[in-house]
């Protein structure tokens, strides 16, 4: 796999659709994750995005950092709005207004805009079988207004409003499985992808992208305000995240799971979670409780490749 | 020309919207606006409308589906009520910013709670200053008309706006009318093909929808304002067209019995063929009576307001909406403005009556009269209202 990665940066397309510049935190890998999808959908692509920190960095008037068709219209509704355009370009298509290029259809959101505020048209949009992708873009938290938790925060993370104190011990819920979730649709292709993998994470959009109907990829994007690491910890960090069973990078084409990057023996999940300051109160019984969570879910996620 | 049929006023609609070809449909039902959504499913699922039609899991996605349709470029129609509107309403708002002319029928109806199907305009109210264009309609035929009109005034390069198209729940949607469809030589004389100045396409990359700062967004603000405001020479001329190809000519205000009327009436949508009963009865008891109706509701008809009120010496407004606390109803505090500092500024009294349903009839209008000749005599306060027809 790493060799040949190495071969394959050179094949890369030079371009980028997704341009320097932008307002991004230091070592933001969210922005790295929507460059690289940018990057691997090319430019016969109509991006929406949701409101967000991806939204906010890249938008401000009169200012753009996208080569591609792209528009926000609110927080929650990327899917909605994508279905439409969607929606759109097939009858112009079939009317003969408009000629068929086989356009993308790309809508994007975080966590909040997916798992949270936005599920319901996300649902609706997988349910009604539009031919579009939706990326996730997982920060774990609502960054841009300032690291409130969601629902896909993991167990024990310290957020502003699920803070650690003398009672609590931070987020007391376990993160929301939105790529089961979305499996639980029936759509054709679910993954999971993290930018510290960009060839991995880039084949799967384009994979994703080739396939008709709704298709969904989920990536673990490294925030280091809200997760208060470093900014140049951020790709190591995501590492970690897979290295140790907390993210693994898996598909799910028409329901068959594989797990697109094995980790032989995984590293203990305190590695992952230690570096980090909003796990930085949990004690040695919490992390055994989380190692036990991980250790399980790797298992029944293993099981299914086996199915 | 065009042929008269008996239709439910819900089905003509839909079927106006079918002949203007209408590229993708985006709704979630709800009464009373069913009817039309159903019909407009039937006619796609019958290859009579080629035409996507989505149905989403909620309004807010309806109205989100259609900014992301339009914005494509494809001509785009929804519609829904109360409720729904309510909780659309974000991406209402949104879609006027992004100047994506989207066509929409409001099917009026009350508010919740208490939960109630019935028709007023409180639903339409609460969208007041979205940035549409809105307009009220008072039977089948205009609600008809209306569509074809609404498509052409919203897709005129010059406009680019959203635009809403009030039709009273069940008292218009319900009702079977004789109405005179056009013939699609008449829709294509009307309604020239869709062609807006964006669109989302990877040939012209362009990002719409961006966020502002402090000092861009009054910028952008005074120009939706100025869009909107400068539509109206495009919504006249539209009139005037329609009124060509169908001989049925549509004024922002129009009046009814105004010459020598001293107390007028003033209201919007259905109830103005009441309303006119009712005057007919009081002019043939010898009263000075009279009625304005109010059809543009924005950009607010100023002008053509203050000219149909000359020489008027007293107003009723009619109001099928509460402003808790404020000024009575939404339609009386905007008549007021209109009239403020004029030089002959009628007295304005202000009745809010037929909310969720309940029926107004000609007999209670002319009590209205008496009522409101009555508070004239005395100071009429700017924040004076009355609810009229409540229980004891
Ligand atoms: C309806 C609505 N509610 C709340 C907000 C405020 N808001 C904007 S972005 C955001 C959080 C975004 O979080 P996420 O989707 O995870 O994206 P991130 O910024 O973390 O990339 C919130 C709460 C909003 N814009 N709209
Ligand atoms: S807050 Fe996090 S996700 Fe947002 S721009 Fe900064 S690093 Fe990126
Ligand atoms: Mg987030």
């Amino acid at each position: 796999m790493e060799t040949l990665n190495v071969y394959a940066t050179r094949l890369l397309e030079k371009s980028e659709y997704f341009t320097p510049g932008h307002r991004a935190c230091q070592g933001c890998a969210e922005a790295l994750a929507v460059r690289l999808v940018a990057k691997a959908l090319g430019n016969n692509v109509i991006v929406g995005s949701a409101t967000g920190c991806m939204e906010i960095i890249s938008s401000p008037l009169p200012f753009t950092n996208w080569k591609v068709p792209w528009l926000h219209v609110a927080f929650e509704n990327a899917a909605a709005v994508l279905s439409g355009a969607e929606a759109g370009y097939r009858a112009l298509v079939r009317k003969g207004k408009r000629p068929e290029k086989g356009t993308v259809f790309l809508a994007m959101g975080g966590d909040g805009a997916t798992t949270d505020i936005g599920f319901q048209a996300l649902s609706g949009a997988l349910e009604r079988g539009h031919n579009f992708l939706y990326v996730c873009y997982d920060n774990e938290a609502y960054m841009n207004t300032g690291i409130q938790r969601s629902s896909s925060t993991p167990f024990g993370a310290s957020t502003t409003t699920s803070p650690a104190g003398k009672i609590h011990f931070g987020q007391r819920t376990w993160k929301k499985n939105m790529a089961e979730i979305v499996v639980a649709h029936n759509v054709p292709y679910v993954a999971t992808a993290c930018s510290s993998y960009p060839f991995d994470l880039m084949e799967k959009v384009q994979k994703a992208a080739r396939t008709p109907g709704p298709a969904y990829v989920h990536i673990l994007s490294v925030c280091p305000t809200g997760w208060r690491i470093a900014p140049n910890k951020a790709i190591w960090i995501g590492r970690l995240a897979v290295e140790t069973g907390v993210f693994p990078l898996y598909e799910v084409v028409d329901g068959k799971y594989r797990i697109t990057h094995e980790v032989g023996e995984l590293k203990p999940v305190e590695d992952y979670l230690r570096p980090q300051g909003r796990f930085r109160h949990l004690t040695p019984d919490m992390i055994k409780h989380i190692q036990d969570r991980v250790s399980a879910e790797y298992a029944k996620l293993e099981a299914k490749t086996r199915l | 020309m065009g042929k008269r049929v008996g239709v439910e006023v819900s089905i003509a609609a839909a079927d106006a919207v079918g002949m203007a070809n209408v590229d993708v449909v985006a709704a979630y039902p709800i009464t009373p606006q069913t009817h039309i959504v159903e019909h407009l499913s039937d006619l796609v699922a019958n290859g009579k409308l080629d035409a996507e039609f989505i149905p989403v899991e909620s309004e807010h996605s309806a109205m989100s589906v259609c900014c992301g349709s339009s914005a494509l470029g494809a001509r785009t129609f929804t519609c829904t009520s109360s409720q729904g509107l309510a909780l659309m309403n974000e991406i209402v708002f949104i879609a006027a910013s992004m100047r994506l002319p989207i066509v929409m029928i409001l099917a009026n109806r009350s508010l919740s709670g208490p939960l109630s199907i019935w028709n007023d305009h409180t639903d339409v109210m609460s969208v007041r200053d979205c940035g549409w264009i809105q307009v009220f309609t008072e039977t089948g035929q205009e609600v008809f008309d209306h569509v074809m009109w609404a498509f052409r005034v919203a897709e005129d390069r010059q406009v680019s706006l959203p635009v809403i198209i009030n039709m009273d729940g069940f008292i218009l949607t319900h009702v079977i009318e004789p109405i005179e469809f056009w013939d699609s030589a008449m829709v294509k004389q009307y309604l020239p093909d869709f062609s807006p100045i964006n669109v989302l396409n990877p040939d012209h990359p362009t990002t719409v929808g961006g966020f502002g700062m402090p000092g861009i967004y009054t910028e952008a603000k005074v120009a939706q304002n100025e869009a909107l405001v400068k539509s109206k020479p495009h919504i006249l001329k539209a009139w005037q067209e329609l009124g060509a190809v169908t001989g049925r000519y549509y004024q922002p205000v129009e009046t009814y019995k105004i010459d020598g009327a001293e107390t007028v009436f003033l209201s919007m949508g259905s109830t103005g063929d009441t309303v006119a009963m009712a005057v007919d009865e009081l002019r043939a008891q010898g009263k000075p009576a009279g009625l304005i109706k109010l059809r543009l509701w924005r950009p607010f008809p100023f002008e053509e307001l203050r000219l149909a009120a000359r020489g008027v010496k007293r107003l009723i407004i009619i109001d099928r909406a509460v402003s808790y606390g404020g000024p009575g109803g939404p339609v009386a505090s905007e008549i007021r403005s209109a009239f403020y500092g004029e030089k002959e500024m009628p007295v304005v009294t202000n009745f809010i009556c037929g909310l969720a349903g309940r029926d107004v009839t000609p007999e209670d209008y002319i009590a209205i009269y008496s009522k409101s000749e009555k508070m004239a005599q005395g100071q009429v306060r700017q924040e004076d209202y009355v609810f009229y027809g409540v229980r004891e």
